[in-house]
């Protein structure tokens, strides 16, 4: 690997996509929700019913509140994961301009995780600054304080990761548009069995389901992840009495986390490897 | 260099059923202005994608300034303008031409001087801070041309230069490639425009469904005469005599062919056919362009691509 190629591709790639549109719609998309977020807190907490709650109450539903905020967030990671970089290679590879690249002086492995750095800060940018917007928000409109922000970001942004890492992955293999679809489909997998695991597991009190979400996690680890990161953000009260998108009953262990590491590393790895053979 | 810069042998190409390439055999000398000729779906792209290491070959095998095909010792002396000069339309010119300096290592004030002068030498320099997706076709093929020759390479792959530009635009490509044969870049030209081949290469082969079919040097054969005599008697003792006025005496039936270098040769084969008391009915003689050449090698059978 050569790290001038690495740093040269990388600093393309930002360049790149700070002057596309797409990237532009999903920072103004991001911020819009935020906006929209912080001033529909400020009308929530300020009713009556919410303010002369029950002190307990009063922080479980500020709690609740910035939780929906953050699904919000996640929602838009896992898209931008999938569709600032989903034509990155298919699409020059497809285009021709792919060529120019690769007859330059530099491995392909330069190619390819140059870009992944790049989009990679860029999903880390967007992650932080999206979390802090609502975190911020809450903080000073309720005063609340989310506790564990760090470390529920850096899930987050692992689960951003993943997905990162399987668009490459597939873009290597791929059009843009199946591509897209494969990574979208990956997600939606991983939705479904998170919540198969959480209503089994709440309903029925089935083993059977926690089995079926976590072979599915397994196979894609990415809602497994954002369990784990309201599992880090949510009191344990909190998931003791209430089943929402905003709260974790069946938490992913720490391994989970470990195996999404590994499982980032397998499938960028697949992409260096397969793009190194390429015929281009 | 005068040694062999692309050496291939027996290199082949599979995709499938289709063979694309097959037994391409090459040998190609350092300054050479190298012409690669064929009609659509020849395997001439195919073959420049191997020599550059963007595919692999099925089979056969190849070093390209004395490296194996795709070592990065020799990208880093090759130069490459790709057929369709679909770039990152997002950069302005200069940005374009800076970063794949970059990628060829080229340090700060070396990247900065070759960056301005290949802006100045293809005529770009006016808009060299446009981007390059609010370029015109011919401008875009410029920028790329600038892109190849950034680093200064040894070897120089231009796959169909031309075909986007004004004749002004083939007028500088032309010189810029008469430039580096001055330079002693060898320079490997992937053309469907014959009338640049003519004018710039050396040799050139013609490629037909993979495999060459002709070898012509330019200088020796292309620019020859062809010269045509009906006469009464072409028996052996005049085809010996008419050798030493040219090359590749032939007779067939009253009508005896030859090539001779120039012209000149035409009134003395007329005075000694004379001094030989041999009638002579026609005298002519022609050059036969590279069209000729081309459509003769490529023979009946192929359609249009």
């Amino acid at each position: 690997m050569s790290l001038g190629g690495l740093a040269t591709i990388a600093r393309l790639t930002l360049l790149e996509a700070s002057r596309r549109r797409i990237t532009l719609a999903a920072f103004s998309g991001g911020f819009a929700c935020v906006l929209i977020f912080a001033v529909s807190v400020y009308f929530i907490a300020g009713t009556a019913q919410l303010r002369e709650a029950p002190a307990v109450l009063h922080r479980l539903q500020l709690q609740t509140l910035t939780l929906a905020g953050l699904y919000v967030v996640n929602f838009l990671v896992v898209a931008a994961a999938v569709l600032l970089p989903v034509d990155t290679l298919s699409g020059e590879i497809a285009s021709g301009v792919m060529q120019t690249l690769a007859s330059k002086p530099i491995p392909r492995s330069s190619i390819v995780l140059g870009k992944f750095l790049a989009y990679w800060m860029m999903l880390a940018g967007y992650t932080a600054a999206m979390v802090l917007g609502v975190v911020l928000s809450m903080r000073l409109i309720t005063g609340f304080a989310q506790a564990h922000v760090l470390a529920a970001t850096a899930l987050m942004l692992l689960q951003a990761t993943v997905l990162l890492s399987i668009v490459f992955a597939g873009g290597v293999f791929l059009g843009t548009v199946a591509n897209g679809v494969v990574a979208f489909a990956f997600y939606a997998v991983a939705f479904i069995g998170g919540w198969i695991e959480q209503i089994g597991v709440v309903a029925a009190r089935s083993v059977n389901a926690r089995y079926i979400g976590t072979v599915i996690s397994l196979a894609s680890p990415v809602d497994a992840l954002w369990r784990r990161a309201i599992h880090v953000l949510e009191p344990p009260v909190m998931s003791q009495v209430l089943l929402t998108p905003f709260s974790a009953i069946s938490v992913p262990t720490a391994a989970m986390v470990w195996w999404a590491v590994a499982y980032a590393i397998v499938a960028i790895s697949i992409a260096v490897v397969r793009f190194e053979r390429r015929a281009l | 260099m005068q040694g062999a810069v692309i050496q291939t042998s027996g290199l082949r190409k599979q995709f499938g059923q289709t063979v694309a390439v097959d037994d391409l055999t090459l040998e190609i000398r350092g300054g050479e202005v190298f012409g690669f000729l064929g009609p659509n779906g020849a395997g001439k792209t195919t073959s420049v994608k191997m020599l550059l290491g963007l595919i692999a070959p099925t089979g056969g095998e190849a070093r390209v300034l004395g490296a194996r095909l795709g070592e990065r010792s020799a990208r880093a002396r090759i130069g490459f303008l790709p057929e369709h000069f679909r770039f990152h339309d997002c950069l302005t010119a200069r940005e374009f031409l800076r970063l794949h300096g970059r990628l060829h290592g080229l340090r700060r004030e070396r990247l900065e001087r070759r960056t301005e002068e290949l802006l100045e030498r293809v005529d770009l320099r006016d808009a060299a801070d446009r981007r390059l997706s609010t370029f015109s076709k011919g401008m875009l093929q410029r920028a790329g041309l600038a892109q190849a020759l950034i680093a200064e390479p040894l070897l120089v792959f231009l796959d169909e230069p031309t075909s986007g530009l004004d004749p002004l635009g083939r007028v500088l490509v032309r010189d810029l490639i008469r430039e580096l044969r001055e330079q002693g870049t060898t320079v490997f030209l992937n053309s469907h425009l014959l009338g640049e081949v003519e004018a710039t290469c050396d040799r050139v082969v013609l490629l037909k469904q993979g495999r060459i079919v002709r070898e012509l040097l330019l200088q020796d054969q292309v620019a020859a005469f062809q010269i045509e005599l009906r006469i009464d008697r072409s028996d052996a003792q005049v085809l010996e005599g008419l050798r030493s006025f040219g090359e590749e005496v032939r007779a067939i039936g009253e009508v005896v062919r030859l090539r001779a270098s120039s012209d000149e040769v035409i009134p003395e084969i007329a005075r000694w056919l004379v001094s030989q008391g041999i009638a002579i009915y026609a005298l002519a003689s022609r050059r036969k362009s590279l069209e000729e050449w081309f459509l003769e090698g490529i023979g009946d059978d192929q359609r249009p691509g």
